[in-house]
């Protein structure tokens, strides 16, 4: 498990379904914002976050632990805010 | 100009499902999407093909922006269009498609569905039910963007209405289960042949079918009104009232023929003096097994086993084998069902490419010839049947016994099958009938050696007839000397009826013979028992079967027997029974 970092930060997928298409499209819509490259990773599998249809491609079901991470740290707020995301729930 | 354009056209083909419909017609391309050209864009367009794909996304997403605004109730719906308009930007499908352009230098529509394609086939793999399901969405957003492109009022192939008939070059196994049939009225395609999977998906359906047709595509437009009569392979295009007229009238005949047929096709077939008969099913997939079960079908008299063996790098697996075959024993269960092992010569099946081809493969390697020679493929077939047999009523067959030898060594090859399942703890039933199809000269000839190591005979006369007038079907020139009915035909399959009769084995006939219902009393007079054929001719010859008398039908054969040509027993048929069947099958 990766130390803490600036450019990455460790979640679980608390929602009921898992990573949907819906939910899938929110991290898109972020990830969207950044200036650098957005990633998810997960079981080392990387899908770009700005791609609704590769971060599906992973596959994650409730209770995946995902990693997102970030090319440039101007972009910590859009980490911040994937985290959020997650944590949440994804507002559902 | 129009009139002319529109005259009457009718095209022949080879019908492999029966019945009549009219409607619209709905050409599709082999990926069940519309017909998509592709064509090269020069250089100096490219920038401009890149625009026009990128104004069909913006306009794609003004609509579903639209759709959104306009249904606040359904807020549920406007989540998933909102993900959708996501979709329409994606990476995968938007900056792939570009790239697709830009690097292959082909026009939009093109790129599309290339790219489409390749992440369909993604996610279709995946094990995950949901995410397969994605796939609809990936369609929908796609086709969005193509009607745009097209500039087309394109209909998504799911929501095709009830009266269309599709027409396609060709379709695979694969394409046939994409497109969903149910919604359709009836299917030709240019290419296949009688056993093709469209005839057999259509024939489950009960939809007619036309398959072979080679011009259709060419000569059919979209929405051109079109007849296809599935019982005769008949196509016509743009059809004059008068036609469309005689063909309604058709087929409300043939339907109400069909539900009565239908009707009386699942109740027991006992002959006017009351001896009762098995009509089985002939199959060579297991989706066929529905159909028999729908046509009354008493068990699956001949499950070919051949296709799994064909257009694969490599020969199947037992589990591959067992898998298929509990999945026909299961459904038609308690029903018996007679597996024939491989019928071909399996190393030409797989295409290696390098097999030395035999100048007379009728007379070559092949059937038992062929896995007698292949112990090892042969082990895991029988095999997979062994442990098949424990899930229900499982009879063997082995196709082209020419000599006694040949049975013996199957019996043999049977015992060490079951020994090594013994061995490796595997549930399995070795006590099964085992049976030898007799379609070989020497096999009739030896009938009553054969019959000392068999549980019964089945009859394949496709070959029986081809090996004892040694006529090639497939030559043109010497095809009209095949006769089901030449007194030769007629005299080994008495042979063989009388030696099983002698021994006290059961006799089958699973041949072309067996679906033709005139020839039904024939069959029974000789003293066949079970027939088996293609599923749909099951409930004409059950029908035959509460016609007629056996005791009338054994009287028939001293007649038959004194015919001296395949013309005079076949007008002796035609004069005693004629009258009981369907007017179009005494035109031959």
């Amino acid at each position: 498990m990766p130390p803490p970092n600036d450019f990455s930060r460790e979640v679980t997928l608390v929602n009921e379904f898992g990573l949907h298409a819906r939910s899938a499209a929110k991290i898109a819509r972020i990830a969207m914002g950044a200036r650098a490259g957005v990633w998810v990773v997960r079981d080392k599998e990387r899908a770009d976050a700005s791609s609704t249809l590769e971060v599906l491609t992973l596959a994650c079901p409730r209770g995946s632990r995902l990693e997102f991470r970030i090319e440039d740290t101007a972009d910590r707020p859009v980490l911040e805010a994937l985290v959020r995301l997650v944590e949440s729930g994804f507002g559902e | 100009m129009k009139q002319l354009a529109n005259a009457e056209v009718t095209l022949k083909g080879i019908g492999v499902s029966p019945g009549i419909c009219t409607g619209k017609a709905y050409l599709v391309d082999r990926e069940g999407v519309e017909v998509i050209n592709k064509y090269c864009i020069l250089e100096k367009h490219l920038k401009s093909e890149v625009k026009r794909f990128k104004s069909a996304v913006q306009n794609a997403k003004a609509e579903l922006r639209a759709v959104i605004e306009n249904s606040p109730e359904a807020l549920q719906k406007a989540q998933i269009l909102e993900t959708h308009v996501l979709l329409l930007n994606d990476k995968l499908l938007y900056g792939r498609t570009i790239e697709t352009i830009e690097k292959e230098r082909v026009n939009a529509e093109w790129a599309l569905k290339t790219v489409v394609t390749r992440i369909k086939s993604a996610f279709e793999e995946m094990t995950d039910a949901y995410l397969k399901e994605r796939v609809s969405d990936i369609v929908h957003v796609s086709d969005l963007v193509m009607r745009n492109l097209l500039g087309a009022e394109a209909k998504d192939l799911g929501q095709i209405d009830k009266r269309v008939i599709l027409v396609a070059r060709d379709l695979s196994p694969a394409e046939t289960s994409q497109i969903n049939l149910e919604r359709i009225q009836g299917v030709i395609t240019d290419l296949g042949g009688k056993t093709s999977h469209t005839g057999i998906i259509a024939r489950t359906l009960e939809i007619p079918a036309v398959v072979g047709l080679e011009v259709a595509i060419r000569q059919i437009a979209n929405d051109d009104l079109i007849i296809v009569d599935g019982t005769t392979g008949t196509v016509i295009i743009h059809p004059s009232e008068k036609t469309v007229v005689e063909y309604e009238g058709r087929k409300v005949h043939y339907e109400r023929r069909q539900a009565v047929i239908t009707r009386e096709s699942h109740l027991e077939t006992k002959t006017t003096d009351g001896h009762p008969y098995r009509v089985m099913g002939n199959i060579e997939l297991p989706e066929e097994v529905v159909a028999v079960i729908n046509y009354g079908g008493d068990g699956i008299g001949l499950y070919r086993t051949e296709f799994q063996y064909m257009n694969r790098p490599a020969f199947p697996s037992e589990n591959e084998l067992l898998e298929s075959y509990t999945d026909v024993i299961e459904v038609i269960a308690p029903r018996p069902v007679v597996i024939r092992t491989l019928d071909i010569n399996g190393d030409k099946a797989l295409a290696t490419g390098s097999m030395p081809t035999e100048a007379n493969p009728a007379l070559g390697l092949r059937a038992i010839r062929y896995c007698l020679k292949r112990p090892d493929v042969f082990r895991t077939q029988l095999r997979a049947i062994l442990r098949a047999a424990a899930y229900g009523d499982v009879h063997l067959l082995i196709p082209m016994v020419s000599t006694y030898f040949e049975i013996c060594e199957v019996k043999r090859l049977l015992d060490d099958a079951a020994e090594g399942l013994e061995k490796d703890g595997l549930p399995y039933k070795r006590d099964i009938p085992v049976g030898a199809m007799i379609e070989v000269p020497s096999a009739v000839i030896i009938a009553d050696l054969i019959a000392e190591q068999v549980d019964f005979f089945s009859i394949g006369t496709n070959d029986l007839i081809q090996y004892v007038l040694a006529i090639d079907r497939g030559n043109r020139l010497v095809a009209h000397l095949y006769q089901p009915l030449d007194p030769a035909v007629i005299r080994m399959i008495k042979r063989t009826v009388d030696v099983a009769r002698d021994k006290g084995i059961k006799v089958h006939m699973c041949g072309e013979m067996a679906h033709t219902s005139l020839y039904t009393p024939l069959l029974l007079g000789l003293g066949l028992e079970d027939l088996s054929m293609n599923p749909q001719a099951i409930p004409a010859v059950k029908r035959m079967m509460r016609s007629i008398s056996l005791s009338d039908a054994r009287m028939l054969i001293q007649d038959v027997l004194a015919c001296k040509t395949a013309k005079q027993t076949f007008e002796l048929l035609r004069d005693t029974y004629g009258g009981l069947v369907e007017n179009h099958l005494l035109e031959e």
